[in-house]
């Protein structure tokens, strides 16, 4: 699933083809249409001033990426998000899930409305793991570059994202909720 | 092993990161041991079920021609594009890629969307990592573009047919993704673009058009639009034009 990181070329050619991708995670981290498309804007402009950094062949959305959410995070929008981020998951480690827990009961087919609003009520550092893994399809590395943590750490990260979004899953009616359906 | 040591490693088999030693006891112990093999299989449904809801948001059109316009401020006219390639390219192929600036340069004054598309096939051939999927396996290409365009097509199986199928990547033509498939046949390369048949499509006519360097042939099949470009006979661009039809038929 990891995709070979052979990319190379001019700045326009690497961000081209990313812009649509670069747009819904925008939506995602900013949950507005103005903002999103703000934030893509200044992302892209900070890239080109600092492609000089980008080493050739290396993952390039897990670079922009990361240029994309420092620039989030440290915009007024963002802000608010970053206490509830720093949270203490580096000392706390994982209980491994045991078998027969109510979250393996899930088996039902999943409700694509209900995953967008349980993603939705994820905190930030939740929800963009999740993205990044299973809809950009980065490999863990590529995580770890965008994010700029250890390994390890992705691991424990998205092991908790998931399991909280089993949570938002299972105690969330089927229907959407009217706050999903206006978005 | 356990059931624990599985549950432990259940999110790294799903994404696909377990070292190969470790996912073979892992699909070992799934054969018998039902509860995990549902648990994977529970998880494996989620991943998918998220790569899909995760991809939720379209950019607006005027959006991205905005950003496309920063981007590339030369863009009204891209054949040029083609003269800050690599100094490295051997001399024969810059004299090649100059000939086809200016063909495509007379070309694009006819037909800007097969201009563009000639222009797309001749950057493909003059970049050092050509395609995004790199593979001759039509199985491994077709789901390697699931999630990155909003579409889905077939392709030909090519045994005894001379063609060979090298790999694929998205391209953007007016703003719409579609794909582009690289074939080679006698060492030639050819270019098949898919795109949704659309408005975004003035002056997209079906037919063959031979009249410069490139040799194409173009037609719209259940909503798609299909191009192939390449320097080879329109005979031999028919003939693959015609596998792709057939496929797409069944
Ligand atoms: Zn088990």
């Amino acid at each position: 699933m990891a995709e070979p990181t052979t990319d190379t070329g001019t700045f326009e050619e690497l961000t081209l083809p990313l812009l649509a991708r670069l747009y819904n995670l925008a939506r995602w981290l900013t949950q507005d249409a103005v903002e999103a498309e703000e934030l893509v804007q200044e992302s892209c402009m900070k890239a080109l001033r600092g492609f000089g950094s980008y080493r050739q062949g290396t993952n390039f959305s897990a670079w922009i990426y990361r240029i994309m959410r420092n620039t989030f995070l440290t915009s007024r929008a963002g802000l608010k998000h970053t206490t509830i981020s720093l949270d203490d998951e580096e000392s706390d480690v994982p209980e491994p899930a045991t078998v027969g827990t109510p979250e393996t009961a899930l088996l039902a087919s999943f409700d694509q409305q209900a995953i967008q609003g349980a993603l939705e009520e994820l905190p930030l550092h939740f929800r963009e793991i999740i993205l990044l893994c299973d809809v950009e399809e980065m490999s863990y590395q590529a995580i770890s570059d965008a994010l700029g943590i250890p390994i390890g750490t992705v691991m424990s990260r998205l092991s908790r994202a998931r399991r909280a979004m089993r949570a938002q899953l299972a105690g969330m009616p089927n229907s959407p909720r009217p706050r999903s359906a206006s978005r | 092993m356990n059931c624990d040591w599985i549950r432990q490693r259940m999110d790294a088999y799903v994404d696909n990161e377990l070292p190969e030693a470790e996912a073979a006891e892992f699909e070992a112990h799934m054969r018998s041991c039902a509860a995990c093999a549902n648990a994977a299989l529970e998880q494996t449904r989620l991943k998918l079920a998220t790569r899909t809801a995760g991809q939720r948001f379209t950019p607006p059109a005027e959006f991205l021609q905005r950003m496309e316009q920063n981007l590339r401020p030369q863009s009204a006219k891209p054949s040029w594009r083609l003269l800050r390639w690599p100094v490295a390219l051997p001399v024969a192929m810059a004299a090649a890629l100059l000939l086809a600036v200016l063909l495509i340069a007379n070309f694009q004054h006819r037909r800007a969307a097969y201009a563009e598309l000639a222009d797309l096939h001749v950057t493909t051939l003059a970049s050092a990592n050509p395609v995004d999927v790199i593979s001759e396996d039509r199985h491994t290409v077709k789901p390697w573009f699931a999630g990155r365009i909003p579409f889905t097509f077939d392709l030909p199986e090519l045994k005894d047919t001379g063609f060979e199928l090298s790999g694929g990547r998205v391209v953007y033509l007016q703003h719409s993704p579609g794909a582009q498939l690289l074939y080679t046949l006698r060492k030639h390369r050819l270019s098949v673009f898919i795109f949704q048949d659309g408005q975004a499509w003035p002056g997209m006519m079906t037919g063959a058009s031979s009249e410069l360097s490139f040799h194409m042939e173009s037609w719209s099949h259940s909503g798609l639009r299909y191009v192939i470009v390449g320097d080879v006979s329109d005979a031999d661009i028919h003939s693959l034009a015609e596998l792709l039809r057939k496929v797409a038929r069944q």
